[in-house]
């Protein structure tokens, strides 16, 4: 629940916050791109470190870090199968190299984490489904899609209790083998389910007694507009990407233990 | 008996829901937890079972550290009813919804058959037997999961908000059930909102406000004493707040009971009648 927790939005006033989700998610994309063409540990660690401003600046820093320790599980995972691997095929031999490839690697996916957890815990839904609108998805598909994301709180919580509800009747999720085990989460799942559907088919008659679709023109309350923060912060995704491709394709990327030769120390 | 000793609860969110809370629950008590939305009633009760382990202080039930036991240990000692039915009904029948608890604590299954009829017959869902849980009406519902706890006859019983929902006739029905649980020396602890119901069933209420207990006592005492009331914002049954309206014409203002205000108001007006003569 943890990782979630880290990635659920909360409203606080932070330059952050105010940009438009449109510009975030164009970041979120090109940070996404940048991480995926590196191999090389260096870069990574910048890419990690330019982005921890934007966490303090968008004041969520508690928050983060417990996305964070979601993802730290994962990243583990990430870690010991690309470096037993690689181990495996390359030997002993190259076990420097091979700690910082798995390192790189491991940076990668924490990176990842890392700006689609500066995306989320800075967009509200609402304003991410009026960016969806503004890109001209039918108003239908934005609206189940922040339905959808507003709704996965209402149902962790419900989860919660009925899961409470089951174990004061005796339930013990962790008895049993494996089958058992996921027997015994028939009980919850089934009113979880059941409940999720009663649920929508009364918002669906909330919805249509508040004359929904009734116009086919709609305004909103709210409109999107690029402010100068906005300017700012694409023009520097833009220039990230730029020179990422450049160094990319021009300039050699040294190794950590180039740096920091390893012999030295041994 | 339960014994809570100065616990302070806080949910992972920060919010801290109980800020030190002391209480004793004696065997065969009924007791009446009332107080506003977010008093913290339904989390005080929650620790009852284990469901909630205190961050500070200590719950006992008949002497077991709520900590040391798991929940399903506890749970046949103390039953639970959740406020609502639809977050634990999920068999195909009302026969094997009832005998649910039954398997989990290990009951034989000629003895499972005994307490499932025991139980249906109890709250007059015999008819039922063989039908979805999910067909029935909302308080049927209600009363399906109230035998659902009851079948394996615990020595505590813990109903949440029972009454809502609930039209008077059954109301009526819980009431009488709930003396009958008292007749036979059980602990029943109910939370709830509903003056009037707790008026007519007179038990002990335990008052709650912001995380703390603001007064504990009669329900006679308490529900009749609007200054009390008003820091849960609760305010007091109808025919107390008729009694306490007239005060100064001499009237009681401890009376909950609609009888007892039925007699009290005669004896008023045959003396009335006796001073004409």
């Amino acid at each position: 629940m943890s990782m979630f927790e880290g990635l659920k939005f909360r409203k606080v006033s932070s330059p952050i916050h105010d940009l438009d989700p449109r510009v975030k998610f164009f970041y979120v994309i090109a940070m996404f791109a940048v991480a995926v063409m590196y191999m090389e540990l260096l870069p990574l660690i910048v890419l990690f470190l330019i982005q921890v401003p934007l966490v303090t600046m968008a004041k969520v820093t508690k928050q983060w870090i417990k996305s964070m320790r979601g993802a730290a599980f994962f990243a583990s995972i990430i870690f010991f199968t690309n470096f037993i691997f690689s181990y495996l095929y390359q030997g002993q031999q190259a076990l420097p190299s091979i700690l910082e490839y798995s390192m790189a690697m491991t940076l990668r996916f924490i990176v990842l984490v890392e700006s689609f957890s500066i995306f989320f815990l800075t967009t509200s839904p609402d304003h991410l489904g009026l960016a969806l609108e503004k890109s001209h998805v039918p108003y239908e598909f934005c609206f189940a899609f922040t339905t959808a994301v507003r709704f996965v709180p209402v149902l962790a919580e419900e989860a919660q209790t009925i899961m409470d509800a089951q174990k004061a009747r005796g339930l013990e999720l962790e008895k049993g083998n494996i089958l058992k085990r996921v027997r015994n989460y028939i009980p919850i799942l089934i009113p979880l389910i059941v409940n999720a559907i009663r649920r929508s088919l009364e918002l669906a008659e909330a919805m249509e007694s508040r004359a929904w679709g009734a116009t086919k023109n709609r305004t909103n309350l709210y409109e999107l507009k690029l402010r100068r923060g906005d300017y700012i912060l694409a023009l520097l995704t833009v220039v990230m990407l730029v020179l990422a491709v450049y160094a990319r394709w021009h300039i050699p990327i040294p190794r950590i233990m180039e740096i920091f030769p390893w012999k030295a120390s041994r | 008996m339960i014994e809570v000793k100065n616990v302070h609860f806080t949910y992972p969110s920060g919010v801290e829901a109980l800020q030190g809370v002391s209480l004793k629950i004696r065997n065969g008590e009924f007791v009446a937890i009332m107080g506003q939305n977010g008093a913290g009633k339904t989390t005080l009760v929650k620790h009852f079972n284990g469901l909630l382990k205190p961050s500070k202080g200590n719950v006992l039930v008949d002497g077991m550290d709520t900590r040391d036991v798991s929940v399903a240990t506890l749970a046949r000692k103390v039953g639970f009813v959740f406020q609502n039915p639809d977050h634990q009904l999920f068999s195909e029948t009302v026969e094997e919804e009832i005998a649910f608890a039954l398997r989990n604590f290990g009951f034989k299954e000629n003895v499972i058959k005994r307490r499932v009829t025991w139980a249906l017959n109890l709250l007059g869902l015999t008819q039922y037997r063989k039908t979805s849980p999910f067909m029935l009406s909302g308080g049927e519902r209600k009363r399906v999961a109230l035998a659902s706890v009851l079948a394996w006859n615990p020595k505590i019983l813990i109903l949440d908000e029972p009454t809502i929902g609930q039209d008077y006739g059954q109301k009526e029905k819980l009431r009488q059930f709930i003396l009958q649980m008292k007749a036979q020396k059980k602990t029943v602890v109910i939370v709830t909102h509903d003056v009037e119901f707790v008026a007519e069933c007179n038990p002990r209420v335990v008052l709650m406000s912001n995380g703390k207990i603001v007064a504990d006592g009669e329900a006679r005492k308490i529900l009749t004493s609007p200054e009390i009331l008003e820091k849960a914002a609760i305010i007091p049954p109808e025919i107390s707040r008729v009694f306490l309206e007239l005060s100064e014409f001499g009237f009681p203002t401890n009376v909950i009971d609609v009888y007892e205000a039925g007699e009290i108001i005669l004896d008023f007006w045959e003396a009335k009648n006796r001073e004409h003569v």
